[in-house]
């Protein structure tokens, strides 16, 4: 194949060809490497902040690092530092602020979280009017990008990322029950106030990962939709956590390379493939027709 | 403070320490500068039903949570099982006041049985790892199984726990609850929510629970009606005091007359049921309703 077709940017249906133009620069080779490792990080920490139910923390914990990728480009650092620093952090607080005795559901909490994400998202626009010129810049943190990750920031995504999987896999089951059924648990010995604080940090090292793919107003796109399609798909624990972990890989590549391939963003087409999944399962699901179908059955005799 | 209420306790059956399952020693719980209840005494049977009754509010999930060590006494002391309270004892089963799972929640009944097994153990959860050998997940699916047969589950088990009736949550709840072989089980409230006929089968099989697998059972109750005829006690909690003994002993309008410091009426309908009259609110500085122990 001659050199100049390696680099030609339109998908030609010649699948090994393309894959083989996908791969020729190493920004691509990066940006899958990165794309993997934020897919299962965000897909195995979604899954258990789908359980709990604490979606709105890890938008907050994501858009928190806005301000913080910001600010560090502001300062002449790499975006990939503010955005851990500033979610971790963020998490910290969060963890730290007292608690009603609900261990599902925030009354209090989603107000103390909301006002912490409008904080989050004016001094996240004040440093991008600091810098000027940074326009560009801003699109990409909020909406995603997958040009020009480094090496440094493979390296970063995957020792952060591995460490929260580790620590997720170690202390998963007693999360989970502490998620499911916080009494009970607590009877049980399981130390649920230090486990709910302990997930948070994690749920904002995946926030942050999960930013650096589909910038921060999308990662739901990597957290919540895999965990919840895997959910819809199976109740059985290990098998949709499996799931999870497939759809986001194959949501993240499929994003990549459409990306790749054509004038329009990443984090569109990640979030479209996101959604076009969810939307599939939820109707092969059968709602509402196989309901009523199920129902019907079940009222006739045995 | 309320100066109120210091009745000591009568038990009717005064069962030594050494065979009771759960003793308590004037023992007092204060909550945020409120006396809950004060000066109880307490010795509760091994391999006995009793159940908890009182009107809202008068501290019987705190009785239990007492027991439990998920409240700390202000006086006295309790012990469960020969032992002070504490938590994550392994001979100490416990379902807590219920809200139903939420219909969204995707996680099978088996699971949640799994849970009360071993879900407060670290380490991978994978069959094939770590501590786990497959013999060992064996053996702990064979339990798990074994529980769900015996609370008559094995229907819907594999169904998202969030889709299953109140009664069908209750007995994979129940399941959970026994996964460790407890001695003593304690059950907030387990018959609220549920439908009268559901109210019976579940009493039902507390009682068999108890009474097959020697299993002291402690149950906070709203209405003693559906359980009467499986008891072997009471314990009634009112104006920050308890008076124990059988139903027939403590569910009377002399006792309950005594314990309110007012009239109180207990009158037998033609079924049988028993029905409280003129029972006023529980707490002392509740501005609520006056509520009905017994309906």
């Amino acid at each position: 194949m001659p050199l100049a077709d390696v680099g030609d940017l339109s998908w030609s249906w010649n699948i090994g060809a393309d894959l083989q133009g996908l791969f020729a620069y190493h920004f691509m080779v990066n940006a899958f490497r990165a794309g993997t490792i934020v897919a299962i990080a965000a897909a195995v920490i979604g899954w258990f902040m789908v359980i709990r139910g604490e979606s709105f923390v890890g938008h907050t914990l994501a858009l928190v690092g806005f301000p913080g990728a910001a600010g560090a480009t502001l300062l002449g650092v790499s975006a990939t530092f503010g955005f851990f620093v500033f979610s971790i952090a963020a998490a910290l607080i969060i963890a730290l602020l007292p608690r009603g005795n609900s261990v599902r559901g925030f009354s209090e909490e989603s107000a103390v979280v909301g006002t912490v994400q409008a904080a989050a998202l004016a001094s996240g626009f004040l440093f991008i009017s600091l810098y000027h010129g940074f326009l560009n810049g801003v699109n990409a943190l909020l909406f995603g990008s997958f040009l020009g990750v480094t090496d440094s920031q493979v390296l970063t995504l995957f020792v952060l990322g591995a460490a929260a999987v580790i620590i997720l896999a170690l202390t998963g089951r007693p999360l989970l029950f502490a998620s499911i059924d916080g009494d009970v648990a607590a009877a049980n010995g399981v130390p649920v106030r230090w486990l709910s604080s302990l997930f948070l940090v994690l749920l904002g090292v995946a926030a942050a990962e999960a930013s650096q793919i589909t910038g921060t107003l999308l990662v739901f796109a990597l957290l919540v939709v895999p965990a919840a399609t895997a959910q819809i798909l199976t109740p059985h624990p290990l098998k949709s956590l499996a799931l999870a972990v497939g759809l986001g890989l194959g949501i993240t590549w499929a994003g990549l390379t459409a990306a790749y391939y054509s004038p329009y963003p990443v984090g569109f087409f990640i979030t479209s493939f996101a959604f076009a999944a969810y939307l599939l399962v939820r109707i092969g699901q059968g709602h509402p027709w196989r309901r009523a179908f199920q129902h019907e059955a079940k009222q006739a005799p045995a | 403070m309320p100066e109120t209420a210091t009745r000591t306790v009568h038990s009717a059956t005064p069962a030594t320490a050494s065979d009771a399952a759960v003793v308590a020693r004037d023992a007092a719980v204060r909550v945020g500068g409120r006396t809950i209840w004060q000066g109880v005494n307490l010795a509760i049977p091994r391999g006995s039903f009793t159940a908890i009754l009182g009107p809202n509010g008068a501290g019987k999930s705190t009785l239990l949570k007492a027991v439990l060590g998920l409240q700390a006494l202000a006086a006295g002391e309790i012990a469960a099982l020969g032992r002070p309270p504490g938590n994550g004892n392994r001979r100490v089963g416990y379902l807590p006041q219920r809200r139903s799972f939420d219909a969204s929640l995707r996680i099978r009944g088996v699971d949640i049985v799994r849970l009360g097994l071993d879900g407060s153990r670290w380490g991978v959860p994978l069959p094939r790892l770590g501590r786990f050998s497959t013999r060992h997940e064996r053996e702990a699916q064979r339990r798990v199984a074994e529980l769900i047969e015996l609370v008559d589950s094995t229907a819907y088990a594999t169904r998202p726990i969030g889709q299953l009736s109140g009664g069908e949550q209750q007995r994979l709840l129940i399941a959970q609850a026994l996964a460790r072989q407890p001695e003593l089980l304690l059950l907030d409230e387990p018959l609220e929510s549920l439908d009268i006929t559901n109210q019976g089968a579940i009493a039902a099989l507390i009682q068999a629970i108890c009474r097959d697998q020697h299993v002291t059972v402690l149950m906070v109750a709203h209405d003693v009606n559906p359980i009467v005829s499986y008891l072997d006690q009471v314990i009634y909690i009112a104006r920050g005091s308890v008076v124990t003994g059988a139903v027939e002993q403590v569910i009377t309008t002399e006792t309950l007359s005594r314990l309110y410091a007012t009239r109180i009426e207990v009158l037998r309908a033609s079924d049988g049921r028993l029905v409280v009259v003129g029972e006023p609110s529980g707490a002392f500085d509740a501005g609520g309703h006056g509520a009905h122990a017994t309906r």
